[in-house]
């Protein structure tokens, strides 16, 4: 069975400082949901929240629609996999994994036959009987995972469990936590500061940034279609070209910038007054060198280095004082524009800049 | 190359004088007490003898004072243990500006002297008693009681710097953890905490035990009337010692060796287990040798030993040798009473005038030999006016003395 999670205007304080304000979402039930954000932004905090290790200073937690408020970690049909694992350093595997169903009176004989089942299911049969310092990070990883699930919670809470492993095993654990979730089928809330995990494994991405929640939306939506400046430039590489609202068409902006007008749509469909301050944003891989046909936004630059990365180029160029990133896929040409080239001309397709204001506040509706 | 072969002499005679330091009064009382001498001494050698343990055991003060000791510490430790760790606990939840004031309130115990405790405790209970009008029959007067609880007053916090010490090693989240798979706090504390803090509760519990053991300053106070070992042992002392005391450290020493080294077997096996050892070394792969060092067949070979030691002890008789060194003493009395008559013969020859010298000096061999085998004929004895002899006063004069 699944359950959903609201958070209905969750503010948590310690002191005068606030560390999460007031998170307004809801997540559905057998959601694969994501928190992205930079270190000390409020994610554990928020999940130790929906965990009920933390009590909302303002707001309520809501768990199938049932209010959490007096309800104790141990009654919550949650189940935490902890930043740093916290399995019992003195228990073996086996008896790490029975622990949700030793607390519950289940015989020793079930629980045993149990734990062997969990691990069968996450690839390491017959190591319950070693000890938990005994096992890689990798393995104490799936042993945690199959702790949670021996707990049978409705609702599984991960805090960046991926975080301590190399970059193979990650992405090998990024592929199997999915391979779990859409198996069992449970509610995985996920926290990470790494966007390319977010990215891949996720139904839905809240991206935070201190304390605030400041986009919710499909992977897609984050990275294509950000509403703030921080969504934008902390989710994935952008160049970023500041300017000023000359008109606005429908969701069309203009700027008038210094390497001249350029158009984009305007984020989070803002409206914008002529002559407002703007910054417009175009991932690397959206600039194109164009040829001399007639596209619009088309501007001059300067070719200052060049990254050769076998599949990828990226060329460091420089627009009026502008540093810029563009990134195309190996083309198998060898004459292709390098530094020393001289003037190349730069364009992209208007439909995927966006046009942003200075400062945007999350005026956050999920 | 010299001054490494100065350091290395250097380092070998200090580590010697070291260990001389540390063992050497242990190994000779251990001497002391198997010599037949009435005051515990290596030289001169009488017997050798194991009677000594008898006159230990036939001290009724001594063997009841430690039977009252006994069940003081087990008491004690009952108590401290769990209020220690109660203490341990309270300072690792509180906040910080809270667990400074409370650690100091609890430690203060520690610093206060134990004269102190011992006193201030008998008057508190005095006046609690004045109160509610308890007789002298009472729980309030009972030594035992007051000695319980002024010993658990420091000892308690004795228990809780063992537990505090642990408890900072303690990651939080694993009670967390617990708690979130569902289980109860109570199931948290026992499962996860507890299993934790084992090896702390073992050393508090040993160490709560030593200290009420040997505690005197406070416990010569609160156990009024009564004695504990220690008090009952320090009012042997003061009436004068025997080579009993050397054998009761010679128990000692034995229990606390087997202690020793039961622990040791103990702790190496767990070692080797821990690292899956057992199985690759060679020398533990015979099973004998793997029998031989589990510790329960360290703790049932030597407790054999010690077993055998006292059977053999018991049956040991040093009566014909006690003999034969009470013939000698004999002899060597008559001799030098033989020997004394003569000079004194001559001396009187010589100038009849001569000043008195009282036979009471202190003799260093005075309870060496036993007066009472001596007793001298009377006639033999010299005029006591006549003690002309450089010798007279080192040679054992109270033996020559007349006895009334
Ligand atoms: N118990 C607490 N008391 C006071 N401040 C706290 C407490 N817990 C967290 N904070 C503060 O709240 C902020 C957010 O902390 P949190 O642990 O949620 O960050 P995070 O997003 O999980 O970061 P990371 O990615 O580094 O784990 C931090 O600035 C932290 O100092
Ligand atoms: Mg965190």
């Amino acid at each position: 069975m699944t359950k959903d999670v609201v958070l209905d205007h969750v503010s948590i304080r310690f002191g005068s400082y606030t560390a999460v304000d007031n998170a307004h979402l809801s997540i559905q039930g057998g959601e694969f949901f994501s928190f992205l954000g930079p270190s000390g932004c409020g994610k554990t905090t928020l999940l130790r929240c929906i965990s009920g290790f933390v009590q909302p200073t303002e707001g309520r937690v809501l768990i199938g629609g049932q209010d959490m408020r007096n309800v104790g970690p141990n009654k919550r049909p949650t189940a935490l996999i902890f930043q740093n694992l916290a399995l019992f350093p003195l228990l073996s595997v086996a008896e790490n994994i029975a622990f949700p169903l030793e607390v519950r009176g289940v015989s020793r004989k079930n629980r045993r036959r149990r734990a062997d089942e969990l691990l069968e299911m996450i690839a390491l049969p017959g190591t319950g009987d070693k000890k938990v310092h005994e096992l890689s990070g990798g393995q104490r990883q799936r042993v945690a995972i199959a702790r949670a699930l021996a707990a049978d919670p409705d609702i599984l809470l991960l805090d960046e469990p991926l975080s301590a492993l190399d970059l193979k095993l990650r992405q090998h654990m990024r592929t199997e936590l999915r391979a779990i979730q859409q198996r069992v089928g449970l509610t995985f809330i996920y926290i990470t500061h790494d966007q390319g995990e977010a990215l891949t494994m996720s139904d839905r991405v809240a991206v935070m940034n201190a304390g605030v929640i400041e986009q919710v939306g499909d992977p897609k939506t984050i990275y294509n279609r950000p509403r703030t400046p921080f969504v934008a430039s902390f989710v994935g590489e952008t160049n970023r070209i500041p300017g000023e609202v000359v008109s606005q068409h429908g969701t069309t902006v203009t700027l008038s910038t210094p390497v001249g007008p350029l158009a984009g749509q305007s984020g989070g469909g803002r409206d914008h007054a002529p002559g407002a301050a703007c910054q417009l944003f175009i991932r690397p891989e959206q600039l194109v060198v164009a040829g001399d046909g007639a596209s619009p936004n088309r501007f001059a630059a300067d070719c200052t280095a060049e990254e050769f990365e076998g599949s990828v180029q990226t060329l460091h160029l420089k627009a009026a004082g502008l540093p810029l990133r563009l990134c195309r896929m190996n083309a198998g040409n060898v004459a292709v524009a390098g530094p020393g080239a001289g003037a190349l001309t730069l364009s992209f397709d208007p439909e995927a800049a966006i046009v942003l204001p200075y400062g945007t506040e999350a005026d956050a509706a999920a | 190359m010299n001054r490494t072969a100065g350091g290395g002499l250097f380092s070998l005679g200090y580590a010697l004088l070291f260990f001389a330091f540390l063992f050497g009064p242990l190994i000779i009382m251990v001497i002391t007490a198997f010599n037949s001498s009435s005051f515990p001494r290596v030289v001169p050698w009488e017997c050798f003898t194991t009677e000594w343990f008898g006159v230990l055991i036939a001290n009724q003060r001594l063997m009841w004072g430690l039977w009252t000791s006994l069940w003081i510490g087990i008491a004690v430790v009952a108590l401290s243990v769990p209020l220690g760790l109660a203490g341990a606990l309270a300072l690792a939840d509180l906040g910080p500006s809270w667990r400074a004031g409370l650690y100091a309130v609890l430690i203060t115990p520690i610093l206060i002297p134990g004269v102190v405790i011992g006193i201030s405790t008998i008057v508190l209970w005095g006046a609690i008693a004045r109160v509610f009008g308890a007789g002298y029959d009472s729980v309030i007067f009972n030594g035992i009681f007051l000695t319980l609880l002024g010993q658990v007053s420091f000892i308690a916090s004795y228990t809780m710097l063992i537990f505090i010490s642990r408890l900072q090693r303690f990651d939080s989240t694993l009670t967390e953890a617990a708690l979130d798979l569902g289980a109860t706090p109570g199931q948290a504390f026992r499962k996860v905490l507890l299993p934790f803090l084992k090896p702390a509760i073992g050393s508090a519990a040993f160490i709560a035990f030593l200290a009420s053991f040997e505690n005197y300053n406070t416990t010569v106070f609160t156990i009024l009337s009564g004695n504990t070992f220690t008090t009952a042992l320090a009012s042997k002392v003061r009436l004068g010692t025997d080579p009993s005391l050397s054998a009761l450290a010679v128990i000692i020493i034995a229990l606390t060796l087997i202690g020793a080294m039961v622990k040791e077997a103990d702790t190496r096996r767990r070692e080797r287990l821990r690292t899956g050892r057992m199985a690759r070394a060679g020398v533990y792969a015979s099973p004998l040798v793997r029998l031989v060092a589990h510790p329960a067949a360290v703790f049932i070979l030597l407790g054999a030993l010690a077993g055998l030691a006292i059977w053999q002890g018991g049956r040991h008789d040093a009566s014909a040798c006690r003999a034969e060194i009470l013939r000698e003493k004999q002899e060597t009395q008559q001799r030098l009473l033989r020997e004394q008559q003569e000079r004194m013969r001559q001396f009187q020859q010589q100038s009849p005038a001569v000043a008195p010298a009282p036979g009471n000096n202190p003799s260093p061999f005075g309870g060496a030999f036993n007066p009472n085998s001596l007793a001298p004929p009377a006639p033999a004895a010299p005029p006591a006016g006549a003690n002309p002899s450089p010798f007279g006063g080192a040679f054992a004069p109270k033996s020559l003395a007349p006895k009334p």
